[in-house]
């Protein structure tokens, strides 16, 4: 039940994401994209060790947005810089579903973060 | 044209607008409360870096009365004028008994409403027949026309509207619309929003400082090189070392003493015959040690820019009145301009009884008030009769008193050449009448097999009234896929066809306004240069027509140099023509502008000796080296590479030039850094002695090896304190160092008709490069002469995102291939004299409500809306994609501005400003009259190619499938009287389907045949970076049968007689034997001569006796004296006088195994692995139907 910590770096993620429209694109994409492999390794770690820890729904929760970093990161093209490619992040709305998908993401993490919070309290009072 | 003064009429059209958006802050303005910049707005508004374009507050705009400097050439009136007469005769004359005859103007927004209702009450019956169908219609007789009319003012007015019964059964699937709105297609009473509803969100971009103020010293401060000189000398058998120099790293404030950095090359004993060739052995040790402050000038001006917001909006508001549906509203309300209601749906006619079966397409009265309606005259199917669509009034006496202008029509010069030139202004008379409802006329296209027009396909006019058609921005320069932009989002899904913009902004243009002046005027919050679509409130303020923010007029606007009048602001000919191009002042800079500066990268690995086209490169450039657009600063600089890079000393005052060899490849560094980049005029000698002998230099080497990645790299380092151009030269794969690519391609997949795969890049290297290169305002140019494969698809980073341009030349060998190397020959010509433009940006501004989400070509997108160019060059073509998102049902126009601001190669900084204008629907029908099919496949090809490199090139063709599949479907249900079983198409749209076959027979997107990748790539970089005229003779050739050429009609162009064949179907059954043909494939002409060709034409055209003596491989046609002879070559000579690069030709025999290259281009006919145009249509048919 030591699983609060992982989340403040992704929440920095999110709102650099957010500002991404008022800086360079070359340089939002490069800072985005040093934080994407801590985000899927962090991620990873917390989910397996939800599957260790036997917290079934938990984990349950975790999988599919775990699953999602990890397709993410392996499905981008050889060519490009990145899962934030500076040269196309202006096009076809891509600006817009990562910013979506941001958006859900911090949700998606505000909600662990109290579910977190509400477990580690319920081992400290059961402790 | 009705207004008595040309402009005096303006301030009305939009008085009734204000109203709205008085109230609300726009866009700009919110930002201007956004607490990012509550502080300080203004001033990190405008000092913007020098690539946004930026001017002082207009605040402080100094009067300048004496302006005698300026340049001004006005477009002179159109002539053809005087054409009015001889088909107002003509109209009379054909016998229409119209027995009812009631129109209305609702012209255009209210805007002329009083004046046009008047004036065209007087008027009577105007002339509304149109010039394509006058043999048809001109005697028939009409019992019934009459016209409903349309809602009179779009402002104040709610609109009753029925709903089509067919429009229930659009898919809303559109595979191309990025987002897919449910239209509910209810029965809706629909009143026009304010910008009250859509206030936007407001998100500012920031500066791009991190790109501009990178470390320019970056490049010198590299301190490690240690260079083991054996190394070298062992390496280079051919070229022993004599000398070692050591060389001393400036920039890094220590003098480091690396290792034997270069070593200068002694000539190598097979050169030893030519003197002259080898460089010199001499090496003079004092290197320029100022460098390092040469680039801290540099540094600290970059630095001193200060980093402001670039100021861009993107409204990241949805659609919130999408539900709001107006789309297929059809008003039958009345108005006082028509005392009479018809119920046009009574009056439809039916079918046409002998010709075709089809009947009419009396679309339902769209409620935009500038369509007024009219009703199919009975019996008969087409809508070419109506007088409806006229918005501006039929040739009256009435004459607007600015400019001399004729009123009756807009007359574009390039758009109808030759020939036709009486026809055309014939066309461009009856296009301002009825061209409308001829572009709406259906035609059955399993049925009609003669769609392909006569001469070249016409751009379509926008159906704006005369004043605002006369300015508005050429079609070459600025073209839209919709010339009617729908209301909404909604209205645009369920056209299913794309929306977006065709861009030629640099183009060569023989006459452009050139206006210098201390202040330029834009709207203070959207930054739009005035233009011809602003109005005038009154002498002293304008209303942007972007954003609608009222601005004041500067004093200095107020004189009118070209009048030397005071107090005529809308005279100025920045409001008199939309296409202008500024000098711009200090404002607009970021640093003092840069010189032209060229960088030739050339391969001289064994591969590119052998193909030989160093001497092709050297002797053009020696023979164009003064003609380099350029001044007195213009700099010029060589390297080489094969497994090691060679740069060139060419400082003035040495004896020879001296080669400086870099074998440490994987940590490139420039040995002298100044003296490889030399002043053009102080070391023109050396230059050319280098040129001279650079050919033979390296005809003995056996190095294989081709280290393409770190000979960019020092190409890089070298260009980035000025910026400039980089021109590579490569014949192979990069093998060696940074950025070395494999062979990916599997010559057994070539015809596969499956996947597809490696159309993207393999390494991020050449991405990375391009956008350093750009940030430091540097273009990489590729040419790729290989005969096997070398990955384009990886290579052609370098250019695209640093806004560079592509060539390829495939299989080329200097004397195996003469076709190639004449290709590269000229296209080296036009490359090396062309205008060039460095330090570019360009923004592209619409009116609100509309905005760009995808852009195609050759660039790197900075921000939402603005475009980094490190070059930019006359035949770069650009396009963008647009959605709609915000309801536009309140203004009745839209505009687009595009503003290119550049440095000349003279070192002027310039603003090159195009402004568009088109009207707004609100009907489906209205859409589709509106369609400009070119543009409409020139962007879904740019789509295709997109969809194929991010998905798989099968899902881009089933996408251009889709495409016409869905807009007929969809427009066939508009209409909803037609048959369903035929395959209709409105007028505007008839070529669709054969250019979308075209599309997919492209050596881009066609399976089935056996394609090089590096061909289809190659072809893929076209489509995205050619301008429309270019992309469409590619797509769509043109064949003109030439050995009849005597018996065509002629014009006469610059006292030559050249002959107007008429163009001829893509399709073998075409060609005959006894015939000559002629394929205008735009870079490439091909002539076919047939077996039994006449051999009078043999012998006058081709100089041969007859037909088997005519060789194989023929590039020129003799000058004979003959009148078939000089007809002919006056003809080919008129057809490349038409576009910038002079096209190859070959002349093919049937027997020629070259002729398979014409065939292909015969894109109706089966081939064993595509369907026939008609198979197509009836595959289309099929699908619509299921």
């Amino acid at each position: 039940l030591k699983n609060v910590f992982p989340d403040l770096g992704l929440q920095i993620i999110t709102l650099s994401d957010l500002e991404c429209d008022y800086i360079n694109a070359r340089s939002c994409c490069s800072k985005l994209n040093k934080w994407v492999v801590p985000e899927v390794i962090g991620h990873a770690v917390v989910t397996v060790l939800m599957l260790i820890s036997l917290h079934w729904f938990i984990f349950l929760l975790n999988l599919p947005v775990a699953t999602w970093n990890i397709y993410r990161y392996i499905m981008v093209p050889s060519g490009n810089m990145g899962v934030f490619d500076p040269t196309e992040i202006h096009n076809r709305g891509q600006l817009k579903s990562h910013m979506k998908e941001a958006m859900i993401k911090l949700g998606f993490h505000l909600l662990c973060f109290f579910m977190y919070l509400y477990s580690m309290i319920l081992a400290l009072i059961n402790d | 044209m009705q207004l008595p003064s040309g402009y005096g009429s303006h301030p009305p059209n939009y008085s009734a607008p204000s109203g709205h958006y008085s109230q609300v802050p726009n866009k700009a303005g919110a930002s201007h409360l956004d607490n990012q910049y509550r502080a300080s707005y203004y001033p990190t508004y405008y000092s913007a870096p020098a690539q946004n374009v930026m001017t002082p507050p207009v605040g402080t705009s100094v009067l300048n009365t004496q302006e005698s400097q300026q340049l001004y050439n006005k477009t002179p009136p159109h002539t053809g004028g005087s054409a009015e007469g001889p088909i107002q005769g003509a109209i009379s004359s054909a016998s229409y008994l119209h027995t009812s005859a009631q129109q209305s103007y609702s012209a255009f927004g209210n805007h002329y409403s009083t004046s046009v209702s008047s004036s065209v009450a007087s008027q009577g019956f105007p002339l509304n027949s149109d010039h394509y169908t006058m043999p048809v219609v001109s005697s028939a007789v009409y019992p019934n026309v009459s016209y409903s009319v349309a809602a009179g003012s779009v402002y104040g007015q709610a609109f009753t509207s029925q709903s089509l019964p067919a429009v229930g059964q659009f898919k809303e699937t559109n595979t191309f619309s990025s987002q897919s709105t449910s239209v509910p297609h209810l029965l809706q009473q629909h009143v026009p929003v304010g910008y009250n509803t859509t206030l936007s969100t407001i998100s500012s971009a920031q500066s791009v400082q991190d790109n501009l103020c990178r470390n320019l010293t970056g490049s010198v401060a590299k301190v490690n090189n240690q260079i083991n000189a054996g190394g070298i000398d062992s390496s280079q058998p051919v070229h022993p070392v004599s000398q070692s120099v050591l060389f001393t790293k400036p920039g890094a404030g220590t003098s480091v003493s690396s290792a034997v950095i270069s070593s200068v090359r002694t000539p190598a004993p097979s050169l030893s015959s030519q003197p002259r060739s080898s460089p010199s052995v001499t090496q003079s040790p004092e290197l320029a040690l100022q460098e390092g402050m040469q680039y801290g000038g540099y540094v600290n001006n970059q630095a001193s820019s200060a980093p402001a917001p670039l100021s861009s909006s993107s409204d990241d508001e949805e659609e919130d009145e999408e539900d709001e549906e107006a789309a297929i509203d059809s008003s039958s309300t009345t108005s006082s301009a028509s005392p009479v209601l018809n119920n046009y749906d009574a009056l439809e006619g039916g079918g046409y009884p002998e010709a075709r079966s089809v009947t009419s397409s009396p679309v339902p009265a769209p409620s935009v008030p500038q369509t007024s309606k009219a009703s199919k005259p009975f019996g008969y199917g087409y809508p070419t009769l109506q007088p409806g669509y006229q918005n501006a009034a039929p040739p009256t006496p009435v004459q607007p008193s600015n400019s001399g202008h004729h009123p009756g029509f807009q007359h574009y010069p390039q758009q109808y050449p030759g020939v036709n030139q009486l026809s055309s202004s014939l066309g461009g008379l009856s296009l301002q009448h009825s061209q409308q409802p001829e572009s709406l006329r259906p035609v059955n296209l399993t049925q009609d097999r003669n769609i392909l027009p006569v001469s070249s396909v016409p751009a379509p006019v926008p159906n704006l009234n005369s004043d605002l058609r006369k300015l508005n921005c050429s079609p070459d320069s600025f073209r839209c896929t919709l010339t009617n932009i729908p209301q909404t989002q909604a209205l645009l899904n369920k056209a299913k066809l794309p929306l977006g913009l065709l861009l030629h902004p640099f183009r060569d243009l023989t006459q452009l306004p050139v206006i210098t002046s201390s202040t330029i005027v834009r709207c203070r919050s959207c930054r739009t240069y005035i233009n011809p679509f602003v109005s005038f409130i009154d002498q002293r303020r304008w209303k942007c027509n972007l954003c609608y923010r009222v601005n004041d007029v500067p004093e200095e606007f107020m004189y009118n140099p070209l009048t030397r009048s005071y107090g005529e602001p809308h005279k100025r000919p920045e409001v008199q023509n939309s296409t202008v191009e500024f000098i711009a002042s200090s404002d607009y800079m970021l640093r003092p502008p840069q010189p032209a500066v060229y960088l030739f990268v050339l391969d001289v690995s064994h591969n590119a000796v052998e193909a030989g086209y160093l001497t092709i490169v050297c002797q053009s450039l020696l023979e164009n080296l003064d003609k380099l657009p350029g001044d007195s600063r213009t700099r010029i600089g060589f390297i080489t590479f094969d497994s090691t890079v060679q740069f060139y000393n060419l400082q003035e005052g040495l004896s020879q030039p001296q080669m400086l060899i870099v074998s440490d490849i994987d940590d490139i560094f420039l040995p002298t850094p100044d003296s490889l980049l030399v002043n053009l005029h102080e070391s023109k000698e050396l230059i050319k002695d280098l040129l001279n002998a650079l050919p033979n230099m390296f005809t003995n080497t056996r190095e294989t090896h081709s280290a393409l990645g770190p000979a960019l790299q020092a190409a890089f380092k070298l260009m980035s304190p000025t910026g400039g151009r980089i021109s590579v030269f490569q014949t192979q794969l990069p093998s060696l160092g940074a950025g070395l690519l494999h062979s990916r391609e599997d010559p057994n997949q070539r015809s596969s008709t499956k996947v597809v795969q490696h159309l993207g890049p393999a390494t991020d290297f050449y991405k990375k490069l391009a956008l350093d290169c750009s940030g430091q305002q540097t273009a990489v140019d590729l040419f790729l002469l290989s005969s096997q494969y070398s990955d384009l698809a990886s290579l052609a980073c370098m250019s695209k995102y640093s806004a560079g341009c592509i060539y390829y030349y495939p299989s080329f060998h200097r004397s195996h291939n003469p076709a190639q190397a004449e290709k590269l020959q000229k296209d080296l010509k036009r490359y090396l004299t062309r205008k060039i433009g460095f330090e570019a940006v360009m923004r592209i501004r619409c009116t609100k409500g509309l905005s760009i989400h995808t852009f195609h070509g050759n660039f790197f997108v900075r921000s939402t809306d603005l475009l980094s160019l490190a070059n930019v060059n006359p035949d770069a073509g650009f396009a963008v994609q647009m959605s709609i998102e915000e309801s536009l049902t309140d203004t009745s126009l839209v505009c687009f501005q595009t503003a290119l601001l550049y440095t000349s190669s003279k070192g002027e900084r310039r603003i090159r400003v195009h402004t568009l204008c088109l009207p707004v629907v609100s009907s489906l029908a209205d859409v589709y009259a509106g369609a400009d099919v070119q543009a409409v496949v020139c962007l879904l090809a740019n789509m295709a190619v997109d969809r194929s490199v991010s998905s798989s090139l099968s899902d881009a063709r089933d996408a251009l499938v889709n495409a016409v599949v869905d807009s007929l479907a969809s427009y066939m249900s508009t209409a909803s009287n037609l048959q369903q079983s035929m395959l209709i198409a409105p007028n505007s749209l008839k070529l669709f389907p054969l250019y979308i076959l075209a599309l997919l027979k492209q050596k881009a997107f066609r399976t089935g045949t056996s394609t090089r990748l590096d061909d289809r790539v190659y072809a893929m970089c076209q489509m995205k970076s050619q301008p429309l005229v270019h992309l469409m003779k590619m797509i769509h050739p043109n064949l003109y049968r030439i050995d009849k050429l005597i018996d065509e009609s002629t014009i006469h162009v610059n006292d030559r007689v050249v002959p107007q064949p008429p163009l001829q179907k893509l399709s073998a059954e075409k060609l005959t034997r006894e015939g000559a043909f002629l394929m205008d494939c735009g870079s490439i002409f091909y002539i076919w001569i047939g077996k039994n060709c006449d051999n009078n034409f043999i012998k006058d055209v081709l100089g041969y006796p007859n037909y088997a003596s005519v060789p194989q491989k023929m590039t020129q046609l003799p000058e004979v004296d003959a009148l078939s002879s000089e007809r002919t070559r006056s003809f080919i000579s008129w057809l490349r006088d038409s576009r910038p690069l002079s096209p190859v030709l070959q002349v093919i025999k049937d027997e020629n195994p070259a002729k398979t290259d014409f065939f292909q281009h015969l894109i109706e006919d089966r081939t064993e692995a595509a369907f026939s145009y008609y198979e197509f249509l009836l595959n289309i048919q099929q699908q619509i139907c299921k």
